[in-house]
């Protein structure tokens, strides 16, 4: 270690590091393994179930979200999700889980602001950006495979 | 209980270990570079959208169904391939309705219930 | 009053500390200091119905609490210096705005409790009779504006501090029988370009080691001079920080020295990682435990200095680094 931890903003930070404690990262990978490997279990589970009810595989992988997205929503108001989170860390933000909560809460926190542009306006403060990249790439993608795959085109 | 009966518990194993490892790179994300939850997430369904468009993520599905499809990952997947499907029916347009259209139904719930989970409840003080 | 040394003032009749009030929340009154706090909510809404309200509230009452113990009334405070970490201060402003007196709104992010005292004790020694000042905080309002909702699911960094539910408030007379404010030492604003919002003791050490050494040289006194060296909201990992650093420039402060955001939580059973931080941080366990370490006559000379990062969530989102600020203040018997 340095003399002077102070010398300069590099210095400061490597010392800072070596004191600061690091997160539990194998309990914490070991809990998110295990939750997360849990929570993507029920969903296979309901698509079983959807599948077994016949429906396509489409279709069924939708049923799975809407329930899995209504579960965390409904364990968000029971103020719950919060608690599991803190265990599982990205083994419940990962799954659709996540992002339900990310949607969730912030709508609920936000609640005190008015239903319109509180509930409505903040809801999307962590979420919005998923939403934005993850359509954002999809329309890439779709625009690229257009350009790669010419045979496609059928009707523009 | 012809559901219970139809369980694939090798399919479940492979389900579980695959969405379990998904996380665990999500963790190691978290603790290695405090990246923020949004941060995050937004890494996941970039990555699953591009592995998706390059058709890599459909080996993953194909392999470990909702330990693909459930992650984030799987959401991007899923966005990128309703954007190639509607490529394929309806052309230029299809690249801007396909990728919603699959995740219509996510999108909404998450809405719906977001709003209705403000109505009746109140955030509470985490007690640790 | 006489400037000594490099930013250090003395008082040649130093102001009272009439009297101190204290609120803290429902954590807060289960960690260790509990029985010292004047009043511990069950409660964070406090029957209001939101966040920021109950802020006020506990500003309002833990003003109205100060000015009844010190026996003056509360027509007589003439001037009030108060703060919070709210945007635009609205805590203290709201909770405030009923109480007719005249009102400077201050901000040090969580120095700001001392900044009110070094401030009031101006007024005083300048020939003002009576002031007030206060300081508050929030957890959920706080994590609300600078972090995340409530009830996202994530996890807290092992570094991380906990803002204290609380609230501070004293009144500082010109004349009066102690404890005396004898001397202030202001702080600069040090960054030593920490960026981890999530590692608030770090970024603010530098600024306390700062002012603290300043404070040594320029009043010419040594550690053991004090009873207590406490600072505001380092935490532990700050405090180990400030410890080390002290040492290497030749001041031993580690049997002496605690932290208020130390003393309010306990680390293992409350689950508060780095400790407790905030305006009400240092402000409750001043008014609450230090204050009445001093009536008791277990602590005869403290040297108070609260800490600040000074940050908001729009400069922490474009990348800055966080700034630093510590003002120290003596107090004695």
């Amino acid at each position: 270690m340095s003399n002077n931890p102070l010398e300069n903003k590099q210095e400061y930070q490597k010392y800072v590091d070596e004191k600061s404690p690091n997160s539990p990262i194998y309990k914490n990978c070991f809990n998110a393994f295990w939750i997360g490997g849990l929570i993507c279990s029920i969903g296979q589970i309901i698509m079983n179930i959807c599948k077994t009810r016949g429906l396509d595989t489409q279709l069924s992988g939708t049923v799975v979200s809407i329930i899995l997205i209504g579960i965390s929503a409904f364990l968000t108001g029971l103020n719950l999700f919060n608690k599991i989170g803190k265990v599982a860390g990205a083994g419940s933000l990962v799954p659709i889980t996540g992002f339900a909560n990310s949607i969730v809460a912030p709508a609920m926190e936000y609640k005190s602001e008015g239903y319109v542009m509180g509930v409505g306006g903040k809801m999307f403060t962590v979420a919005g950006p998923v939403l934005v990249f993850g359509i954002s790439a999809s329309i890439i993608v779709g625009l690229l495979y257009l350009i790669f795959n010419t045979q496609s085109i059928t009707l523009v | 209980m012809d559901w219970f009966n139809s369980i694939d518990w090798m399919q479940l194993l492979r389900c579980f270990v695959v969405g379990g490892f998904i996380c665990i790179i999500g963790q190691i994300l978290i603790d290695k570079t405090k990246l923020t939850p949004a941060r995050i997430l937004v890494i996941f369904v970039t990555a699953g959208a591009i592995l998706g468009g390059l058709g890599i993520y459909q080996y993953i599905v194909d392999f470990a169904g909702a330990g693909a499809t459930v992650p984030l990952t799987g959401f991007g997947y899923n966005l990128a391939k309703g954007a190639i499907e509607g490529v394929k029916e309806f052309g230029i347009i299809g690249a801007f309705t396909g990728g919603v259209k699959a995740a219509a139904g996510g999108i909404s719930a998450a809405i719906f219930f977001g709003y209705i989970a403000s109505l009746i409840s109140k955030p509470k003080m985490k007690k640790q | 009053m006489k400037k000594i040394g490099k930013q250090t003032i003395s008082f040649d009749s130093p102001p009272t500390i009439l009297s101190t009030a204290c609120i803290v929340g429902p954590k807060e009154s289960q960690g260790p200091l509990a029985s010292y706090f004047d009043q511990c909510l069950d409660d964070e809404f406090w029957g209001e119905k939101s966040w920021e309200k109950a802020e006020s509230k506990i500003i309002k009452e833990t003003v109205n609490m100060a000015i009844a113990k010190s026996g003056v009334a509360s027509s007589s405070i003439d001037y009030c210096f108060a703060g919070d970490l709210l945007n635009q201060c609205i805590s203290s402003s709201f909770g405030l705005r009923d109480t007719n007196i005249p009102f400077f709104g201050i901000f040090g992010a969580c120095s700001t409790f001392v900044e009110g005292l070094s401030l009031a004790a101006i007024f005083a020694e300048s020939g003002i009779e009576n002031l007030l000042c206060a300081a508050s905080s929030h957890f959920c309002s706080a994590e609300k504006q600078f972090r995340f909702p409530l009830e996202l699911g994530n996890q807290r960094t092992p570094t991380s501090q906990w803002t204290v539910t609380g609230a501070g408030a004293a009144v500082v007379s010109k004349s009066g029988t102690g404890p005396y404010i004898t001397n202030i030492t202001p702080g600069k604003i040090v960054d030593m370009g920490i960026k981890d919002a999530n590692n608030m003791g770090s970024a603010m050490a530098p600024a306390a080691l700062d002012t603290l050494i300043t404070h040594f040289k320029d009043t010419d006194r040594n550690p053991s001079y004090y009873d207590a060296i406490i600072t505001g909201d380092l935490g532990h990992i700050g405090k180990s920080i400030l410890i080390d650093l002290a040492k290497k420039e030749g001041y031993n402060i580690k049997s002496n020295y605690n932290d208020c955001g130390v003393l309010i939580f306990d680390q293992e059973k409350q689950d508060t990682h780095a400790g407790g931080s905030g305006c009400g941080c240092c402000g409750s366990v001043f008014s609450g435990y230090l204050y009445k370490q001093m009536q008791d006559k277990k602590l005869k000379k403290i040297l108070l200095m609260a800490t600040g990062a000074l940050t908001n969530s729009t400069t922490s989102q474009q990348g800055e680094s966080i700034p630093g600020i510590a003002h120290a203040i003596s107090i004695e018997l």
